[in-house]
């Protein structure tokens, strides 16, 4: 391995992070958009929109990345939807997690007993509250765990953004063994530099959960 | 719908030739899978054994495959070993080590929860009765798993199913590949053949993967 080529490409990787994690944190804050939006809706029984959610949960559950990448990016202009490889990426990430993040926040829903919803009712709270005050908060904290690991799928998903040509770490790396073909060097950064992007998020949902077990009443 | 790209797919052997793509990619899940499933089985087993060598081994392992994106491994593989080894190893052989590498780590989490989840009672009364420990596993513990393991290495399946479309980007000739090779070749005839094409790869997938993730939680409700 050689050091001085290491120091040459350090900068190229470090852009390339950081338009994954531009990317990649638009996508997640949509996808917990759509998780919680989907997920209410789901828990409510809305109907009309609860077999839309549905439709759209097993569509994107179904269906890999790349596919709904190429989809969105190659496809939907042929019908006059044109969007940018960017948006695509953000837009094709958001969806994708939103149907994961709606399973995992409707399962802390679920997880309420419904003796919660009827105590805080017969204290006097209206639905809004109870559901504001009461339930949301002990079902995002069951989630939490389930929540992080979809976080850290989402991140490791970024890296089929190659594919459209946006200027991620994989197509970095794909592009400089390319030119150069310094092979060995460009391989070890990419490792390195997905690490750097993924260990704290993967340290930190191994505290939260630990965390969140103490906290459960008995056992 | 002439202008959407359809009429291409039935062009020549078009369609018959995005079904061969398909095929390639679940032949190497299938492949994949199988044989994740004996290895997980073994790994499994021995990440409930008390060993605290080979349980941090075993955990650096499955840490080590749950943070690195596959198409990061499916690079390290492919291109990795023919510089540092000189190995000559093919497309596929690679994409196979690297998603059963993978899907043998899943597994083995799977097999470990399952078999965490069984009583200690089991264990002890096996024992007690005078089994070795290879006899406990094979005709006490790993019965009792089977069932809770089915639904969730189903599950497995579809997850390889959609990760193999990555081998693409190593060079394999897979669905998506042949789609843009179709829609290249049609370029002139029919400009707007993506969308056709790539809606019917979306929808493809979607009739592959759907019914096995029905039919797992299906068996999940059904079993546990």
């Amino acid at each position: 391995m050689d050091i001085s080529i290491l120091r040459e490409y350090i900068p190229l990787y470090k852009e390339a992070l950081l338009l994954t994690m531009k990317i990649g944190w638009q996508g997640i804050l949509m996808s917990l958009i759509i998780g919680l939006v989907g997920s209410a809706i789901l828990h409510f029984k809305v109907p009309v929109l609860k077999t839309i959610i549905g439709i759209y949960i097993e569509i994107f559950r179904n269906t890999p990345l790349l596919v709904q990448l190429f989809f969105i990016y190659f496809a939907l202009p042929k019908v006059g939807i044109r969007i940018t490889a960017e948006t695509c990426g953000v837009l094709g990430l958001g969806l994708l997690g939103g149907a994961y993040m709606i399973e995992t926040f409707r399962s802390g829903l679920d997880a309420i007993p419904v003796i919660q919803k009827e105590s805080a009712l017969s204290l006097g709270m209206s639905e809004y509250q109870t559901l504001w005050h009461v339930i949301m908060p002990q079902a995002i904290s069951i989630s939490v765990p389930g929540l992080l690991a979809n976080v850290i799928f989402l991140l490791k998903e970024t890296s089929v953004f190659s594919t459209i040509s946006l200027m991620d770490l994989m197509f970095t790396a794909k592009d400089l063994i390319g030119m150069y073909a310094k092979t060995i060097e460009c391989l070890f950064l990419l490792v390195v530099f997905y690490l750097i992007m993924l260990l704290p998020v993967s340290i930190i949902g191994a505290i939260v959960e630990r965390r969140l077990r103490y906290g459960q009443f008995g056992d | 719908m002439a202008s959407l790209g359809i009429d291409v797919l039935f062009k020549g052997t078009n369609f018959m030739r995005l079904l061969q793509g398909l095929w390639v990619s679940i032949e190497i899940s299938l492949i994949s899978v199988a044989i994740s499933i004996l290895l997980g089985l073994v790994v499994g087993v021995l990440m409930t054994v008390d060993n605290k060598i080979l349980k941090a081994v075993l955990k650096l392992y499955l840490e080590t495959v749950r943070i690195m994106p596959q198409m990061v491994l499916l690079f390290i593989v492919y291109f990795g070993t023919t510089r540092v080894f000189g190995w000559d190893l093919s497309a596929e052989a690679s994409a196979i080590f690297v998603f059963t590498f993978w899907g043998t780590a899943e597994m083995g989490d799977l097999v470990r929860g399952s078999i965490k989840s069984i009583p200690r009672i089991q264990f002890e009364s096996a024992y007690a009765l005078g089994m070795d420990k290879l006899q406990t596993y094979l005709y006490i513990i790993l019965p009792q798993t089977i069932r809770r393991l089915i639904p969730l290495s189903i599950n497995l399946i579809t997850r390889m199913i959609k990760t193999t479309s990555l081998v693409m980007m190593i060079g394999i000739v897979e669905v998506l590949k042949v789609g843009q090779q179709i829609i290249e070749a049609n370029r002139n005839t029919s400009p707007n053949a993506a969308f056709g094409v790539f809606g019917v790869v979306m929808l493809m997938y979607f009739l592959v993967c759907w019914p096995i993730s029905r039919l797992s939680i299906y068996l999940e409700k059904r079993w546990t």
